[in-house]
């Protein structure tokens, strides 16, 4: 079977999803063609050899709509003859386009393709695209289907996660994000976004606020509980009926930020990146996707993981480093207990609590944070896996190469 | 005759006026006569315009709901076909082409307030005994006559959703302020003169959802129309269907089909125009109508309870007899309910206690839910000022003097009620006769200290009284029918719904309802989660767990009930209940009343289970499904109440069916304990039980008669 490489990995740096980020000025079709245009040039690409540009976005409607990637595509320049896909598989989106990519390249179907995600979520707002799983009634009432926080407060609920070991996660996240920021770990793959005139927009991850602490992220209120008291909390426990009640501990500050970003991985057979004399940087060892129980929604990481991991033939103590998307921080600390995995070497560099979750674009982000640390490191093995709406879980491995 | 035809000023006047029916009500004598109606004003070039309206006090109550009944077990096309013809009807009133306006006299619902729905123009006669609404959830139904189209396009999704899955009523005055009228006339002149004038000023009225074809002329749906307030693919719609599904679930516990229906007809009717929106409509109507739970509700909780509200239980050879005055015997919280609801009734009461503070007290709690009235407006001081003047405290028995009835409400203490029996009996009027409202303790044995056992009954409240519309009428050994026919016709009389049961332990209702009590406690002994117990008994549709029932009867009381059980050799010392409200009782865990029982009630915030029984019952390590513990639950009570009935302690099935629904808080859905059973399935329910009996004890094992009827004998 051909190799599924990685040759590259460029990402723009996360800026606030709100009105007042530094990104909200940037259409996202710029941030994505900023994206290709780093690619290209810091490769030397001939573009004329790329097959295709597969790109998440999880709400494509609007100025994400009509096919973004194809549109990316004609804006950055790139030759004809390349090709523009989106896609959706909600906020794995992002990872799903690198697994695709890495599925045609494996089948020999495909040479040397593109694949990342995009979201300006302050620009089209999460959820603008409504969808039958969310708002037709049938669906609602017989699949109890709530929204993510909720969600989320119900795996706490469950497993029992304080608000204060939720509250330490999150501000381990932070304190591990203002380290990489220090220390320039995101160096390799950021790349800064400019306006016309050449001014910088923004250079770093902008959710991280230094001096964030379990203290301090005490005193933010619930997120969810108004919503749970309107009738979505009865009917998530009407599937969970050992429980009383759902512990709203979710919060601003335990969540993933709502953000704007866009991240693209160059990924090519070996043949291909001989012939472009590029140098593969890691493989993609084994991919996987699991549908889980879809109203507490979010433990899909864990089969998702077990089941890559299977496939790859590996344990878990065979990875060097995770990344566990902090969709929320109950998501990373189930995860961490189902499995045993030590807290460590999740996450090092922080996540989406301090850094933000732009929804089409983490995977792709994930993962190439995974390959710089694991460079950094001089590891091997990273795996990256991400918890899905509609009850979905991810996972993928990868394997630095020489 | 059902339509009164007559011809005014170019516009023809179409007056309900159903002959075969007290009130205007959609059937098939009706339906025909209204179309025909409707067609000759269509077909006569001199009429300009319509007014629907009608010659009774109200307007059009409803469809038929035998019409329904009768059609559940049909062919589901045929039964779409039906629908659809009436929507047709009232699709032809919006698209004639000539003004249509509903002069609204009186009260219009369901199907009633869709003709209304489907007219032009809406004005109300602004009278406070007029209701208006689409009630048809609360009998499993939706509205199938484009009520559920109409409305939402008409005042939006937010405003009219609650409307339909509430099965909310209103006034005339809201129903202009949430646009289900245009306007309100004074007089009934007004009424028609405002109708005429409507007409004359829009001669092609349109409706919002529909356009003028540009080269037929005709009127047509609108391709896309949008909906006041937001469409279905907004935010505001977003907001609706998420949340207003989970309120609907929250509420109903997904038990009953019918406003799941209402929702998705809205979500997906008003998404498209508004002919395929009534198809849409038409389809979910036939698939709610031929539900087995509007089957249940109709049966039991409309048809059932209009014939035990009138009587039915009555013995029909007494002639109509009348409580004027009525004596209660002890003014605590249940005689002073039983004084308020009577003197509502126009009743005069006599209320006596040891004290003239406690019987004071009992009048005060008439006045403080009289004044609730008056606050929210739905009671004049005047009218407050007469019900409480009906009510004399007392501390004289000689007061009691002529009392066509009187009710002891005293503690449930046999001394003390033979006491008081003996002193008020002399009192009543000639024919008058004495009830007791004991929920324990048998009538016959009360009836001892009568002197004519033959007018002593058991007239058996639940608490609260104003609240709680069941009375358990209880008949002693000696019980005359003349007696049973004098409680019947005064729980009719203050607008209750009697049963009648035989005298037998826990009569009816508090024997069958304590089982829910038990069954809770065998599933905690055996290391269920007392929480997937608690909900267990609400997703069932009980309206509370069953260890929070137990705790509101009170511990003590169950105790005590447990060791009369043993010592009449009706149970043994293995007994759950008694050996479970031993335990608690023994820690002085006596339920709510003192704060502490199966539940902890602190003294701000909700009761949450006692972390303590974790130690008293650990919870095992295997757990059994929801959906068993759900059946346990149920099972028990529907034995419990085929064994009544088979026993003769409940005189007929209706009567327990209603019981249980209106006594206890059994789910309607299964039409009531007893039809729970054919809800089922009878052989499926005895395999059922059969299998439980076989594995938690023979208490879950079908009676004789049960198994005799699921083998077809």
């Amino acid at each position: 079977m051909t190799e599924a490489l990685i040759y590259d990995a460029v990402r723009t740096p996360r800026g606030r999803g709100k009105a007042d980020g530094a990104l909200h000025e940037v259409p996202p079709l710029r941030l994505l063609t900023t994206v290709l245009e780093q690619l290209r040039d810091r490769n030397q690409l001939d573009t004329t050899y790329l097959d295709d540009v597969l790109m998440g976005c999880v709400t494509p409607l609007g100025e994400q709509g009509a096919d973004i990637a194809r549109t990316a595509v004609l804006a950055a320049g790139y030759a004809e003859s390349v090709a523009g896909v989106q896609l959706n598989r909600f906020c794995s989106s992002g990872l799903e386009a690198i697994n695709m990519a890495a599925a045609y390249l494996r089948a020999g179907q495909t040479d040397l393709v593109i694949a990342g995600g995009v979201e300006s979520m302050s620009r089209v707002a999460m959820g603008s695209d409504g969808g039958a799983l969310f708002m037709d009634p049938a669906m609602v009432a017989a699949h109890n289907i709530v929204p993510q926080g909720i969600s989320a407060d119900l795996i706490a609920t469950r497993y029992g996660y304080s608000r204060a070991e939720l509250d330490a996660l999150a501000a381990e996240s932070y304190r591990r994000a203002e380290i990489a920021q220090r220390e320039n770990r995101f160096a390799k793959s950021l790349v800064s976004v400019y306006d016309a005139l050449g001014t910088l927009l923004l250079g770093h991850d902008e959710g991280v606020r230094p001096g964030t602490t379990a203290e301090s992220l005490g005193k933010l209120k619930p997120a969810f509980e108004a919503l749970g008291q309107q009738g979505l909390d009865a009917l998530a426990l009407m599937k969970y009926p050992e429980l009383s009640r759902i512990e709203h501990v979710h919060h601003a500050g335990n969540s993933s930020q709502i953000a704007d970003g866009a991240a693209g991985l160059l990924m090519g057979t070996r043949a291909a990146g001989e012939r472009l004399s590029l140098k593969p940087r890691a493989r993609i060892r084994a991919t996987a996707v699991v549908g889980s129980e879809p109203t507490i929604m979010l433990t899909g990481p864990v089969p998702a993981a077990q089941k890559v991991l299977r496939r790859a033939g590996l344990s878990i103590r065979d990875i060097d480093l995770w990344e566990v998307n902090e969709a929320f921080a109950a998501v990373p600390m189930y995860f961490m207990d189902a499995l045993g995995v030590d807290p460590a070497v999740v996450n090092v560099n922080g996540g989406g609590i301090a850094m933000g979750h732009p929804l089409g674009a983490t995977g792709a982000i994930l993962t190439a944070t995974l390959l710089d640390e694991l460079e950094r490191r001089d590891k091997t093995l990273g795996l990256v896996t991400l918890c899905i709406g509609g009850g979905m879980g991810i996972a993928t491995i990868i394997e630095r190469v020489n | 005759m059902a339509i009164d035809y007559t011809l005014q000023e170019g516009v023809a006047i179409l007056r309900w006026n159903l002959t075969t029916s007290p009130m205007n009500v959609l059937n098939d004598d009706s339906i025909p006569v209204f179309v025909e109606a409707l067609q000759r004003a269509y077909d006569d070039e001199a009429v300009n315009g319509i007014i629907i309206t009608s010659a009774k006090p109200e307007f059009v109550v409803g469809a038929d709901l035998k019409m329904i009944l009768r059609n559940q077990d049909q062919d589901p096309a045929e039964m779409l076909e039906v629908s659809a013809g009436l929507n047709r009807i009232f699709r032809q009133m919006e698209t004639c082409g000539k003004p249509i306006v509903a002069a609204i006299n009186g009260t219009a619902l369901g199907g009633g307030y869709e003709i209304c729905l489907a007219c032009h123009h809406r004005i109300a006669l602004d009278h406070p005994k007029t209701r208006i609404g689409l009630p048809e959830v609360k009998l499993g139904l939706l509205p199938g006559g484009g009520g559920t189209q109409r409305l939402p396009r008409m005042i939006g999704l937010q405003a009219a959703l609650p409307l339909m899955l509430e099965g909310r009523d209103v006034g005339t005055s809201e129903a202009l302020a949430l646009g289900l009228v245009d306007a309100l006339a004074a007089t009934p002149e007004e009424l028609l003169q405002k109708a005429h004038d409507w007409i004359k000023a829009h001669p092609q009225p349109l409706r919002p959802w529909d356009q003028r074809d540009k080269k037929s002329g005709r009127i047509v749906a609108k391709d896309r129309f949008q909906v006041p307030g937001g469409d279905v693919q907004s935010g505001a719609g977003r907001q609706v269907f998420s949340v207003g599904t989970a309120q609907v679930m929250e509420k109903t516990r997904g038990n009953y089909p019918a406003p799941r229906a209402i929702l998705s007809c809205v979500y997906e009717g008003l998404q498209v125009p508004i002919d395929r929106g009534l198809a849409i409509e038409g389809r979910y109507f036939v698939q709610v109508a031929r539900s087995k739970e509007a089957g249940n509700l109709i049966r039991t909780m409309f048809l059932g309870l209009n014939k035990a509200n009138k009587g039915a239980s009555r013995p029909a050879s007494v002639e109509k007899t009348d409580v004027r005055k009525l004596g209660i015997l002890g003014a605590g919280l249940m005689g002073a309910g039983i004084a308020y609801v009577s003197a509502q009734a126009g009743i005069e009461v006599v209320l006596k206690d040891v004290s003239t503070q406690a019987a004071e007290q009992g009048k005060a709690y008439s006045r403080k839910l009289l004044e609730k009235q008056m606050a929210k407006g739905t009671l004049s001081p005047e009218k407050a000022e007469k019900i409480l003047a009906l009510i004399h405290p007392t501390t004289q028995t000689t007061d009691l003097q002529g009392c066509d009835l009187i009710i002891e409400a005293v503690f449930e203490n046999r001394a003390l009620k033979a006491q008081v029996t003996q002193e008020a009996e002399p009192m009543l009027a000639a024919g008058g006769v004495f009830g007791s409202n004991t929920s324990t303790l048998p009538i016959t044995g009360l009836a001892e200290a009568s002197a004519q056992p033959e007018n002593f009954i058991g007239i058996h409240f639940f608490s609260p009284v104003d609240k709680m519309n069941l009375v358990e009428i209880i008949v002693g050994k000696s019980t005359s029918d003349y007696a049973l026919a004098v409680a019947v016709d005064y729980v009719r009389k203050i607008r209750k719904t009697p049963i009648v049961v035989n005298d037998a332990r826990g009569f009816y209702t508090s024997r069958s309802f304590m089982t829910y009590a038990s069954e809770g406690m065998e599933l905690l002994r055996e290391g269920v989660a007392p929480t997937l117990i608690e909900n267990a008994g609400k997703l069932a549709g009980m309206p509370v767990g069953p260890l929070a029932v137990t705790d509101e009867v009170a511990l003590d009381l169950v105790y005590k009930i447990a060791q009369q059980a043993l010592q009449d050799g009706a149970s043994t010392e293995a007994d759950t209940s008694y050996q479970l409200s031993k335990q608690l009782v023994e820690l002085n865990r006596l339920g709510r009343k003192n704060g502490a029982g199966f539940y902890e009630y602190p003294a701000e915030g909700k009761k949450y289970l006692w972390p303590g029984l974790a130690e008293l019952f650990p919870v095992a390590a295997s757990q059994p499904s929801l959906d068993e513990v759900k059946q346990r639950l149920l099972y028990r009570q529907a034995l419990e109440a085929v064994r009544c009935y088979e026993e003769g302690v409940i005189r007929t099935p209706l009567d327990a069916d209603l019981g249980s629904i209106l006594g206890w808080g059994f789910p309607a859905y299964t039409g009531g304990a007893l039809s729970f059973v054919e809800y089922l399935g009878t052989s499926a329910f005895v395999q059922q039980a059969n299998a439980l009996a076989d594995r938690h004890g023979e208490r879950f094992r079908p009676t004789e008669g049960l198994r005799k009827q699921a083998a077809g004998q």
